[in-house]
């Protein structure tokens, strides 16, 4: 991202091309999880907390490996167990990490009315800007997958920010440099494409499940986390992801139409009262009948 | 062409009146972006304390080493030259900040007298002599000069010693070398990784 602004472009005075014009630099950054290749370690979730400064809150159990039901405004970064019977009757541990998934149409920053509260940098990642979050919680609303968490001791909205402090100077993130399986990857958006793709092949033709294939949902303009999963016709399977996500109608209605309807009405309003004011005039103060006047 | 001071005063309102309209923002068209909290800390290397992996870390502490700096650790993630983990680090691993940094680190010798129930303080000196003496009274107590079968072994069976995974080739080289002079034949330092 650093690195798309200061591209040099055009020089003074240089014979020949422009060193490293033409070539093909994405700046797209993506995560790739092999939910196939997790075994639930949670050192990703530790790296996330030990990176950006959280301690470690109470935990409850809930029949499960599961660190906590959902995560949390201070704990960015959770995997998800999932108790899945296979059609033979074993049992599989369909394992997620549940994080912020970067839309590149962000449900959230749609829904945000607070200026410069969410942005989108030019390499997908979508960031919070606590200090013009007006804790509205309207991209709680937005979101659909659940992710940003209101703070009530900050009043503000926190969520997973793909370490764009590590990602802005050449790193990658935290979660991503733990996984001791390398069943986080990270790099271009395209190069985990192909690895995902490259996955998925592998586990229909050689690992015998037929349904495998990555999670890359259209509906949000596709992501930038990414997943490989066994079953990816049953997203759902694995801890609620959901199958076909978008940004809920209801932000859509009121981001749309009745923003402008809502304009056009007020609109509406001062121009008929201008009307009104050159076609009848000031009210005019009518004498008031001697009937109606009280005893005196 | 001459401006008289009314005409200014129309223009500056008419203008900024326009601006305002036309939406000429000052605020920075930029976010802030958090600052990468190890970029000029020290770093250290070191191995991870907890199993016989030995995973390599990268210890970050505060100023650059420079002489008037007492470190102080502010994170600590895996070592990516580090044959072993390549960077990598298990949920413990990735915890070794909170380990250093926890109240409840032990930093000085306690002992625990037969039959006592606490752990009491007692100094390095102190620690030392005492183990020297255990040892010297231990091996004297289970020395085994010849076996069963009346061959010359030397061996002390009474004592052990345990390593743990930070040791390095070059400790356990000396360790070696110091027990088996005692004649210890019960050896564990986990050199094998």
């Amino acid at each position: 991202m650093s690195q798309a602004s200061t591209e040099i472009i055009r020089i003074s005075g240089h014979a020949g091309a422009v060193p490293g014009a033409g070539l093909n630099r994405e700046f797209q950054v993506c995560k790739l999880v092999d939910t196939t290749t997790c075994i639930g370690c949670k050192a990703c979730e530790v790296a996330c907390l030990e990176w950006n400064g959280y301690t470690f809150t109470q935990t409850s159990f809930n029949n499960s490996y599961q660190t906590m039901p959902e995560t949390a405004w201070n704990y960015w970064n959770l995997i998800k167990f999932n108790e899945h019977e296979r059609d033979d009757g074993s049992m599989m541990l369909l394992m997620r990490k549940d994080q912020c998934m970067h839309c590149e149409e962000p449900g959230c920053l749609e829904a945000c009315p607070a200026d410069g509260a969410i942005v989108q940098y030019a390499n997908g990642i979508v960031d919070f800007q606590e200090a013009h979050c007006i804790g509205c919680g309207y991209c709680v609303t937005g979101c659909p997958f659940n992710i940003p968490k209101f703070s009530p001791e900050a009043h503000k909205v926190f969520k997973c920010t793909l370490c764009n402090d590590r990602v802005s100077v050449g790193l990658e993130p935290a979660c991503i440099k733990a996984c001791p399986t390398g069943c986080l990857h990270f790099g271009t958006k395209s190069e985990m494409k192909e690895l995902a793709e490259f996955r998925a092949e592998q586990l229909r033709d050689v690992s015998g499940f037929a349904d495998a294939g990555v999670y890359d949902p259209a509906g949000v303009g596709g992501t930038h986390v990414i997943y490989v999963l066994h079953d990816a016709k049953n997203p759902e399977l694995y801890g609620g992801l959901p199958k076909d996500p978008h940004i809920p109608y209801s932000v859509w209605l009121w981001k749309k139409p009745l923003k402008w309807l809502g304009n056009l009405a007020m609109i509406g309003g001062i121009v008929g009262l201008a009307l009104h004011y050159l076609r009848v005039g000031p009210k005019k103060e009518e004498p008031i009948p001697p009937e109606d006047r009280g005893p005196s | 062409m001459q401006t008289s001071r009314r005409d200014f005063f129309k223009v500056a309102a008419v203008g900024g009146v326009a601006a305002t309209i036309f939406g000429f923002d000052l605020k920075p068209a930029y976010a802030q972006l958090k600052e990468l909290k190890i970029a000029r800390a020290a770093e250290t290397r070191s191995t991870c304390p907890y199993c016989a992996v030995g995973c390599g870390v990268l210890i970050y502490t505060i100023g650059d080493k420079a002489k008037n700096v007492t470190p102080q650790v502010i994170h600590v993630e895996g070592d990516p030259d580090h044959p072993t983990n390549r960077g990598t680090l298990c949920p413990k691993g990735s915890s070794l900040e909170q380990d250093m940094l926890n109240p409840r680190r032990l930093t000085k010798p306690q002992v625990r007298r037969p039959g006592a129930t606490d752990w009491q303080d007692i100094s390095w000196d102190t620690a030392l002599s005492e183990i020297a003496q255990w040892t010297k009274k231990t091996r004297d107590a289970s020395f085994v000069e010849k076996d069963a079968n009346g061959r010359t072994v030397n061996r002390c069976e009474g004592i052990s010693f345990i390593g743990g995974c930070t040791d390095t080739n070059e400790f356990n080289y000396l360790v070696v070398k110091a027990m088996r002079s005692l004649g210890l034949v019960y050896l564990e330092n986990q050199a094998r990784v």
